[in-house]
């Protein structure tokens, strides 16, 4: 479905992605792990063309998408939940949900309005506030349903329990949980190893803006040194 | 989805209800000067109306604004220097001029943010002000006289008949209004809303949001086109002077004055704008001195303007 091929990109003059190679197949849930500022966001950014590449490809469906401008991107099928949340505080929960949704060309879309809310009833008590009056954990799973909307082939979820209560981060395990059996395609950056592990299909280790590992989620938890030398846990 | 009322709601009411009784109340005081200065005071709601609709809601500060009330405005003079009267060949002409300029302006401005956004929208109007100085033939910066007002050709809208000339500026000031909500309410307007916040965001998730930016864009020109013909039409005269920077200015304070980014602050700022400044130039030639810190008091300890003091929710009220 998505492939980077040797990918290099830059901020400015400094080269933050060296060969950056990463792949995630249909229904398939894939983590990039790292420390921080090694260039995990920056991979969701370049993939979502926010941030150039400067050689290599990237792929969706076989189709190359790193020359397409950032919507054209999102359209092709790939929604984000970007660090930080970013949803439109001026916008109501439901002008949020619907300002950008989409429905697919060919077929009926998985996902409606009506199916986001019963994901997240939160929202659904909430849909006439203002996005800037949620908790977090509500302008997550805002974050969540906004992309959802867009009906996507492949869901990019960047630090998407960070900074969130323990009950609310439950919350979005759940639903992450609840996408990989609807056989959504998951690209997820996350701290919490022990939750990636028990969910994910894919794991790649991204040191110094490339990937220097990727295995299983059993050849992860099998290799403690491997998780003390790259992620420190 | 419920509305709870706030005194931005009866203030909009009565603002509304006042344009409407105007004309009564003034005859009934022998003062047939407030009509006209209401008239005005109407004219330039819609000119920040449709300011409020790049600006308040979509984020861009045009410097220029008033350019399209020029162009509607000449587009009635000169046609009518050239004894073209006819409405309905005027209205088209400076509406759908308005819409070309806005459409050439935004394909260039709308390619920079921010200061340099204000400068190119500021430079672009000055061109066409400078234009206008310079054109003889139409009364250069002296302007020109219009000896007859659009004509409709129908018994019922005869513009040369004051209250119809009044209540005309008033139904379209109510369809301004009416425009600017539907506007802001629906997907349009959501992505214009988002847009302000968080364009990368929305580009993000898949919306082209320069095509959004310009339509808007030319909305707002139009929208001003239809103010300057009105107004052309109210003072039977036109001058460079509309299109002034000064003018586009002015149109800015009246916005943030009266609330940017809600739908009946442009009409309480106008209000408040012309009302204050006409009754204060009746006190004093230094007017602007007392004016001027009213502003500047009004934009450091009422940041959502008049209709934020009094409760407004943006994009509702």
């Amino acid at each position: 479905m998505l492939e980077m091929r040797g990918v290099d990109a830059f901020y400015g003059d400094s080269q933050v992605l060296f060969d950056m190679n990463l792949a995630v197949s249909s229904g398939e849930v894939v983590t990039l792990l790292g420390r921080n500022g090694m260039g995990k966001t920056t991979t969701v950014r370049t993939i979502m063309g926010i941030v150039r590449t400067r050689s290599g490809t990237i792929t969706l469906n076989g189709t190359r998408i790193d020359q397409l401008p950032s919507h054209a991107i999102a359209r092709a099928g790939i929604g984000l939940v970007p660090e930080g949340r970013q949803i439109f505080p001026n916008l109501s929960v439901r002008e949020n949900l619907i300002a950008t949704a989409r429905v697919p060309r060919h077929g009926v879309p998985a996902w409606t309005f009506e199916r986001v809310i019963e994901l997240f009833p939160a929202l659904g008590a909430r849909l006439a506030s203002a996005g800037n009056q949620l908790s977090g954990g509500e302008q997550q799973m805002l974050a969540i349903g906004r992309a959802l909307l867009t009906n996507p082939q492949l869901m990019i979820l960047d630090e998407a329990t960070e900074g969130l209560a323990p009950l609310v981060r439950r919350e979005i395990w759940a639903c992450l949980s609840s996408l990989k059996e609807a056989r959504q395609a998951v690209l997820v950056i996350d701290k919490n190893l022990e939750m990636l592990i028990g969910l994910a299909d894919l794991h790649h280790i991204v040191e110094k803006g490339s990937v220097v590992w990727k295995g299983t989620s059993a050849e992860l938890r099998a290799d403690r040194s491997l998780q003390l030398r790259y992620l420190g846990v | 989805m419920r509305s709870q009322l706030t005194p931005a709601h009866a203030v909009s009411a009565l603002l509304i209800s006042l344009c409407a009784a105007v004309p009564y109340l003034a005859s009934a005081l022998d003062e047939p000067f407030y009509v006209i200065v209401f008239a005005r005071i109407m004219v330039w709601a819609i000119a920040a109306i449709s300011l409020n609709l790049i600006m308040g809601f979509g984020g861009m500060i045009s410097f220029g604004h008033a350019v399209y009330l020029g162009i509607g405005g000449y587009a009635v003079g000169i046609l009518a220097f050239h004894d073209i009267t006819s409405a309905w060949i005027q209205l088209p002409v400076a509406m759908g001029l308005c819409a070309v300029v806005a459409l050439v302006f935004g394909v260039i401005c709308l390619r920079t943010r921010g200061i340099y956004f204000i400068m190119i929208t500021l430079a672009l109007a000055q061109m066409v002000f400078f234009l206008s100085v310079s054109a003889e033939r139409y009364g250069s910066d002296d302007g020109l006289n219009i000896l007859w007002r659009s004509e409709f050709g129908s018994g019922i809208i005869d513009l040369e008949d004051g209250a119809v000339m009044y209540y005309t500026i008033f139904a379209a000031l109510l369809g301004c209004l009416l425009l600017q909500w539907r506007i802001v309410v629906s997907r349009f307007g959501m992505v214009l809303r988002a847009s302000q916040s968080n364009d990368t965001r929305v580009q993000a998730v898949g919306i082209p949001t320069y095509r959004y930016r310009l339509a808007a864009f030319v909305i707002a020109g139009v929208m001003c086109g239809l103010a300057g013909f009105l107004q052309a039409n109210l003072e039977r005269f036109v001058s460079p002077d509309m299109m002034n920077w000064h003018r586009s200015g002015e149109l800015i304070l009246m916005t943030v004055l009266g609330g940017t980014a809600t739908l009946f602050g442009p009409l309480v700022g106008a209000v408040v704008f012309l009302l204050l400044s006409e009754i204060l130039s009746t006190i004093t030639i230094h007017w602007h001195l007392v004016f001027g810190p009213f502003l500047i008091l009004v934009v450091l300890f009422a940041r959502g303007g008049v209709m934020g003091l009094l409760g407004s929710r943006a994009a509702r009220d």
